[in-house]
């Protein structure tokens, strides 16, 4: 476990351990509800927690990155635990994700000054120590530039679909990649959002706490604002399209297309039978192959699972992407014509 | 295929695996592996553990097999079904394939086989007697192909030792015995990365997705100083060789790149992908349960030996990879195109009968251009 220093609390409460805490404070969660001065730590902890489902980052009270005052370390790594508890209580799953996202960019932007600090050289330090404990990712220094393996740059770097994360747009040398502190943070950015997701899922669920009841009631109401549903168009995709009209001149698709093709349309609900005939004109086509690779795709036959239509970032890599403007941004032809309201 | 030929075939192979099994690689952590094997007109049979030397030499004897193969990956339980096997690492491998290199000698050397009439003609979309599209191409790669395959290949390796710093013993260049040639990397920090980080990969070797701020173009306000020097490392010192072609002229290309525009960068980006970016089969790549053909079996395409090239400059793919008997056989023979085995000329044969050396007629055959007669 890493040693922490209150500054290092504040600034990352997820990773001190929450009941500890409490404990070693001397409070109860029930104290906060029935303590007038302490129960303003609950409407801190619902601020908390309605700035993150709001898509902003809480403004903690530390000032230039320390805990100014004694009282501000024990808000703010209060008003951490209190909007967990908020938070279980609640149910809500919207909120705990956004929570933890949130929560996740408030501690990145810590992390990145740390690792940037050239005077303190122990904040640099520990910052790098996180990174590894948390993420097994090994970073080391070189000049003004964060290097780590190119392998584990792709195990992170993949959940990213902006064009700059590409590997071909590093800078690579003797099997690193070279990132600014910036980047070396929003790297893990997903997983620090999962680590702190975790936490909170794994926590146990406290039965409801008198005092408690008017704030867990507003988050309910909060996260109705969340619920979205969604409308299709219908129409496929155009690299679907391309594929069934290269199928229908009798062209040959290749594998990897007539894989995109029948996991998409077996994904939007259609039976093998339906699929089947679309395959028919392929120069090589052989109904009990076909058959064949349509049950296993489906997971009806082999080993049961059930294969899911590549996204479009691997489409373009096999040059099987034909992508409009229509498109927009979507990460999966599952995706295409999906609209929000 | 016709019974007579599948049996001439069996007859050759099985004569190869018992003379030449020293050819055959047996893989490192053998028992780690998933072994797969075709015979000839029927399916595939996988999901096989071997344990050593032994037992492998002891499965191709008793399968006659048209076509072994190797998994790169390695499970605590090869031959159990895939989601049981426990996978554990693999093998990055590559594939260069003449076929993906759009080569312009491609056209003079592809044969279409109609698979309604049987029918013989030069590479035509329809079949030429009963005009059916079915059609299924082969081709007899020409020295041409092997030589842009091998300019692919030293792409690559280049890639490979500069920029991720692999050690050039840890790479092994096998010719596939058709027409082109698998990489295979050993030992490297890339071993254990799934699918989607190897698609990845092939998108740094191949140079797709490369944005202009990374060659030094900038949407606004386009700083000079930020285009790649000479001789950069990595893409940025390859893009600058290729764009610039010498340091006397980068001032004056980049003056140009700039008043082109940002949109216009993109389209110089692609051209570079085009000709610098190395043409490989991203779905190899990409797959890490795939079985692979053996190093050293036959492939049953070709009847030629997917071989290790110690040199691969000297290397000379119809040569030094034919390794069947020079016993004459009598063969019917309806192949329109000329080809070189060993170092001697064969063909056009026009439907007639002729007598050729085993690895000619196994050759022809394989390619379904012949039958024995």
């Amino acid at each position: 476990m890493l040693a922490l220093g209150q500054d290092e609390i504040a600034k990352y409460p997820f990773l001190a351990d929450a009941g500890q805490y409490l404990k070693d404070k001397g409070f109860t969660l029930e104290q906060f509800g029935t303590d007038p001065d302490l129960k303003e730590l609950i409407d801190k902890a619902y601020e908390r927690i309605r700035v993150a489902a709001d898509g902003k980052i809480y403004k903690s009270d530390l000032i230039e990155d320390q805990v100014s005052k004694e009282a501000a370390l024990p808000r703010e790594v209060f008003s951490f635990l209190l909007a967990i508890v908020l938070l279980k209580l609640s149910g809500m799953h919207t909120l705990i994700k956004r929570f933890s996202l949130a929560e996740a960019r408030r501690a990145e932007k810590y992390l990145e000054k740390d690792l940037a600090n050239i005077s303190d050289e122990s904040k640099k330090q520990l910052a790098i120590k996180i990174i590894d404990d948390l993420f097994s990712v090994q970073i080391e220094k070189l000049d003004d530039y964060f290097i780590i393996p190119v392998s584990d740059y792709l195990k992170h770097s993949i959940n990213f679909h902006e064009r700059e994360w590409k590997l071909i747009n590093r800078h690579i040398e003797n099997g690193q990649v070279f990132l600014t502190p910036h980047e070396t943070v929003r790297l893990i950015r997903k997983e620090l959002g999962t680590y702190i997701n975790s936490k909170i899922v794994n926590a146990k669920a406290p039965t409801m706490i008198p005092g408690f009841e008017d704030s867990v009631n507003k988050l309910v109401m909060l996260s109705k604002k969340f619920s979205t549903f969604t409308v299709t168009t219908g129409e496929y995709p155009p690299c679907i399209k391309h594929a069934i009209d290269v199928l229908e001149k009798g062209e040959n698709l290749p594998h990897s297309g007539r894989f995109m093709l029948a996991t998409f349309l077996l994904s939007k609900g259609q039976s093998i039978q339906q699929i089947a005939p679309l395959f028919k004109n392929a120069p090589d086509y052989n109904e009990r192959v076909t058959l064949y690779q349509l049950n296993h795709l489906s997971g009806t036959s082999g080993s049961g699972t059930q294969y899911s239509c590549p996204s479009c970032e691997k489409l373009k890599t096999q040059s099987l992407c034909f992508a409009t403007s229509e498109c927009d941004n979507i990460i999966s032809p599952l995706q295409f014509g999906k609209k929000r309201k | 295929m016709n019974e007579i030929d599948i049996k001439f075939l069996e007859n050759v192979f099985k004569k190869y695996y018992f003379e030449h099994f020293d050819l055959i690689r047996v893989p490192e952590r053998t028992s780690e592996r998933e072994f797969g094997y075709q015979k000839f007109n029927s399916g595939m049979t996988r999901h096989i553990s071997v344990k050593d030397d032994k037992e492998l030499h002891l499965l191709l004897m008793q399968n006659i097999p048209s076509d072994v193969y190797c998994s790169n990956a390695y499970y605590t339980f090869p031959n159990l079904p895939m989601n049981e096997k426990d996978w554990k690492e693999a093998d990055l491998i590559f594939d260069i394939d003449a076929k993906d290199l759009n080569l312009s000698c491609r056209v003079n050397h592809t044969i279409s086989i109609c698979n309604v009439c049987n029918e013989i003609s030069n590479n035509s979309e329809k079949c030429l007697k009963c005009n059916s599209t079915k059609l299924e191409k082969k081709s007899l790669p020409c020295k041409n192909c092997i030589d842009s395959s091998k300019t692919e290949v030293l792409k690559l390796t280049e890639i490979l030792i500069n920029d991720f710093s692999i050690n050039k013993d840890d790479i092994h260049v096998y010719f596939s015995g058709n027409e082109g040639f698998h990489i295979y990397v050993y030992n490297s920090q890339l071993q254990q990365i799934g699918s989607r980080e190897r698609s990845e990969l092939v998108d740094y070797v191949m140079f797709n997705g490369a944005i202009p701020e990374k060659f030094g173009m900038k949407k606004f306000k386009p700083n000079r100083n930020s285009f790649p020097d000479f001789g950069g490392s990595g893409w940025r010192g390859r893009f600058s060789k290729y764009v610039f072609g010498s340091k006397s002229k980068r001032s004056k290309i980049i003056s140009e790149l700039i008043s082109n525009g940002y949109s216009s960068f993109q389209k110089t980006l692609d051209d570079v992908s085009k000709n610098i970016g190395t043409k490989i089969d991203p779905n190899v790549t990409m797959d890490i349960h795939r079985i692979f053909r053996l190093p050293g079996s036959i492939n049953s395409k070709s009847g030629l030996t997917k071989i290790y090239c110690k040199d691969l400059k000297k290397f000379d793919a119809y040569a030094d990879s034919s390794f069947l008997s020079e016993d004459i056989v009598e063969v019917l023979a309806n192949c329109p195109i000329e080809f070189k085995l060993k170092n001697k000329r064969f063909g056009p044969y026009n439907n007639e009968k002729v007598s050729v050396p085993t690895f000619t007629a196994v050759y022809m055959i394989c390619k379904k251009l012949a039958t024995i007669a």
